[in-house]
């Protein structure tokens, strides 16, 4: 089953997420950081990262321009987690490598629609 | 599938309270026009948090107004705006709405939702906003474009770099697939030889025809997120009537049903009014402490297992009772460790309870137009979590005291010679199995000569009596002793030291003050560190062991008969040194067989609950310990009397007397069973 790696500060989204994802049988890892979330991209290979923008130590499109930099996440979809439905946020998250973006608030069932689109 | 979204609301809760806090605390940090960006990011970042939950968590009223503050905040961020004090204030007031508006959903209360309004106009304001702008209404746009096309004609070509986004071109013709009948063509034409081919490189280009009633929006959510990343041109076709037709029954049957699955997917909401609120209290335990233990833990199973070696031996030999001893005090020490590293857990630091003043000063200061610098020390200074959590409200009062009634204002201190700006001190450190805070303030002192002529004109004290300075300071917390000209909106709203005093002598602690006329005040309070171990000093009734807690005896004496006085139809009192104790029998009060009952036997223990002295009387004194305290309301019922249990050391169970409803108990029944108490005690026995 495909394993993913959610990212995101606020523990109740993450367990929002976690939970949702396990429940239809994914693999999930979390991480409350991008620092964290480097430290475990670093170590295991995910088939989809999830992950906030704005989140303490290091935001979301650093962090997915980090991982981009990784050969194992070169082509992996890696969505934002993203209030900002503004358009200059979009595209900033497209230039720092990010394949689309989940807009909150979302519900569980647009999370896992969205998800299952991206890994077919 | 649905997902029940009321499991993650505890947790949601529990951050955003920490967010508020975090917000508060860097706002009074924000410097007043060249604000510190990395303070400002903490701010927005909490808002952001709590935006984003209480969206997902279906809390909207809460998301609307984050969302306004958050678009402050961003515009403070992206430097479009400078921090002004006004700025602050509004922010500040806006955390102390969200924090109520959270609170009474958590509680399941009424929102005060004309608060809310009102200081979202205030934030709307600010932002130069039309009220109630029309933010809910913004996703349903574009409904009516193209929405009679028969199909649509895409060419799409990925720009080069398209792939390294993760984004995959099978993926959207998949997605169109599902829209209507989908024609596919790869245009090849873009293929460098191989020589010149990058594995990584997109080169390909698809025209594609969607055929059915389709509407363009849904064409341009599939391409949404590659927007950018390449050409897409997206025209209608030219309309071709007689297969048209049928597609369109056909898309619309298959349509038909959705509108139906959504509207039935609505009702959840109203379910949450249903339930009822699970409030499980939790705590913050760093790992150290957890490693600590975990390391106390292995050495008592090293202990554990040289005491059983000891035990598995065919015969004890004398020799071995010397490692006995050695096994047995290790066992000791790991106990003792043990004990109190468990404790620790229930420990956090006081700055949870400190972390409210820099606000609460600001405020005040701003409102009493006084100017006040707070300094708070020893926030480290741990304590456990149940005292914090009731030693909150005692300290708000001392502080908002001082602040009120404590420092004067700029011109009176100037006026003094004293700098006008007022000085508060909050101060927390450990002193034996106590904590000690001291808040102290550098303003008028107490007056020494207004609180006598009130307690004479309550009748507290008579005029000709001597009083040392302490007796006199103490007086303030005699109930309902105020000394303020004027009731003020701060403190002196009815509720008055006593209160405090009371609510601190019930967690087992204690307040004293001290003054020096012009140079201010200084309130101490002791706490007991834990309300889960109590000092006690246990005493013999008959056949039972009673444990008196240690804070409440001021001292202990052989009777002289001489000093008893036997009031008719009242309780008998104790005289001693002019006061008039009255005599609180134990054995009577709870019905307990006792030989001694002559005055000279005994011994009496003076006790003060509540500001009110009663001389106990029991058989014997024993030793004093520390007891755990067990609930005996959990484990058995509520007893009057009685606060709780404690095991002793061989076993059997003492109970804990509460000083407090003893006293009641005893002006209860006292006079009335005096006369027959020898029938009930043998009655019992």
């Amino acid at each position: 089953m495909a394993k993913i790696l959610a990212v995101d500060d606020s523990a109740s989204m993450r367990q929002m997420v976690s939970f949702t994802l396990k429940g239809a049988g994914f693999d999930v890892v979390e991480a409350a950081d991008g620092v964290e979330a480097l430290g475990k991209a670093k170590s295991q290979t995910f088939d989809l990262v999830i992950s906030d923008v704005n989140m303490p130590k290091m935001d979301g499109l650093t962090l997915i321009k980090e991982l981009r930099k990784l050969p194992a996440f070169k082509f992996i979809p890696m969505l934002m987690l993203t209030t900002e439905s503004t358009a200059d946020k979009k595209q900033e998250g497209r230039a720092a490598g990010a394949t689309g973006w989940i807009v909150k608030p979302f519900n569980p069932e647009q999370l896992l629609a969205t998800i299952k689109k991206v890994l077919g | 599938m649905s997902i029940d979204m009321k499991q993650f609301l505890v947790t949601f809760y529990e951050e955003s309270f920490e967010g508020l806090d975090t917000m508060e605390t860097e706002l009074l940090n924000l410097d007043i026009g060249e604000a510190d960006s990395e303070t400002v990011n903490t701010i927005f970042r909490a808002a952001h948090s709590i935006k984003g939950g209480s969206g997902t968590f279906g809390l909207n009223d809460v998301a609307s107004f984050t969302h306004l503050m958050e678009t402050l905040l961003d515009e403070v961020r992206d430097g479009r705006r400078q921090v002004s004090q006004q700025i602050v204030d509004v922010l500040l007031t806006s955390v102390d709405v969200l924090r109520d508006m959270l609170s009474a959903l958590r509680d399941e209360g009424e929102v005060d939702m004309a608060r809310v309004q009102a200081v979202q106009q205030l934030l709307d304001e600010l932002l130069g906003n039309e009220p109630e702008a029309a933010e809910s209404a913004a996703p349903q746009e574009s409904n009516s474009t193209g929405a009679e096309s028969q199909g649509w004609k895409i060419h799409f070509r990925p720009h080069p770099d398209m792939l390294q986004t993760g984004n995959d071109p099978v993926r959207m013709f998949r997605e169109l697939a599902l829209l209507g009948e989908l024609k596919i063509e790869c245009d090849t034409s873009g293929l460098p030889t191989l020589d010149k081919l990058v594995a990584e490189e997109s080169y390909l280009a698809w025209n594609l025809e969607l055929h059915g009633d389709v509407d363009k929006a849904s064409i341009d959510v599939i391409f949404e997120w590659v927007e950018g990343d390449c050409d897409l041109v997206v025209d209608p076709m030219a309309s071709q009537p007689a297969a048209a037709q049928t597609d369109n029954t056909v898309t619309e049957e298959k349509k038909a049903p959705e509108p139906a699955t959504s509207t039935a997917k609505k009702p959840p909401p109203s379910e949450k009014r249903h339930s009822t609120t699970t409030e499980s209290s939790s705590i913050r335990v760093s790992i150290d402490k957890i490693d600590d233990l975990i390391n106390m833990m292995g050495e008592l199973v090293i202990t554990q297992s040289m005491l059983s070696q000891l035990g598995e031996a065919e015969e004890f030999e004398t020799a071995q009772i010397e490692k006995l001893r050695d096994g047995l005090s290790q066992l000791e020490r790991n106990t003792r460790e043990m004990q109190e590293n468990v404790m620790r857990i229930r420990m956090l630091p006081i700055s949870f309870a400190f972390q409210r003043f820099p606000r609460l000063v600001h405020d005040l200061s701003g409102t009493l137009h006084k100017k006040i610098e707070l300094k708070m020390s020893g926030e480290n200074t741990e304590l456990d979590k149940t005292v914090m959590e009731k030693i909150g409200d005692p300290l708000v009062h001392l502080v908002r005291n001082s602040i009120d009634h404590g420092i004067e204002s700029p011109e009176v201190r100037l006026a003094a010679g004293k700098d006008e700006m007022g000085l508060i001190e909050l101060n927390a450190c450990h002193e034996g199995g106590n904590i000690i805070i001291e808040i102290i303030d550098d303003g008028a002192g107490l007056n020494r000569e207004r609180i006598i002529e009130k307690a004479i004109s309550n009748g507290l004290i008579n005029e000709d009596d001597s009083l040392s300075d302490e007796q006199i300071y103490d007086l303030i917390f005699q109930p309902g002793f105020s000394t303020a000209e004027v009731v003020s909106d701060v403190s002196g709203r009815g509720v008055g030291m006593d209160v405090v005093r009371r609510n601190i002598r019930a967690l087992g602690g204690s307040v004293e003050v001290t003054s020096r006329p012009g140079q201010g005040s200084k309130f101490t309070i002791r706490l007991p560190l834990t309300l889960a171990i109590l000092d006690g000093q246990s005493v013999r009734v008959g056949n039972d062991i009673y444990i008196i807690p240690l804070v409440s005896i001021i001292e202990s004496l052989q009777v002289n008969p001489a000093d008893i006085n036997s009031l008719r139809g009242s309780a008998d009192v104790y005289r001693l040194r002019d006061e008039y104790i009255p005599i609180v029998r134990v054995y009577d009060i709870f019905n307990v067989h006792t030989e001694i009952k002559n005055w000279e036997d005994g011994l009496l223990v003076i006790v003060e609950g509540e500001g009110i002295k009663v001389a106990l009387f029991v058989d014997d004194l024993l030793g004093q310990q520390q007891v755990v305290i067990k609930s005996l309301e959990t484990n058995f019922k509520k007893v009057e009397g009685i606060s709780g249990a404690t095991i002793l050391g061989d076993g059997t169970v003492a109970l804990i007397l509460d000083i407090a409803s003893m006293i009641q108990l005893s002006r209860d029944n006292g006079p009335e069973k005096t006369p027959g108490r020898q029938d009930n005690a043998e009655q019992a026995a």
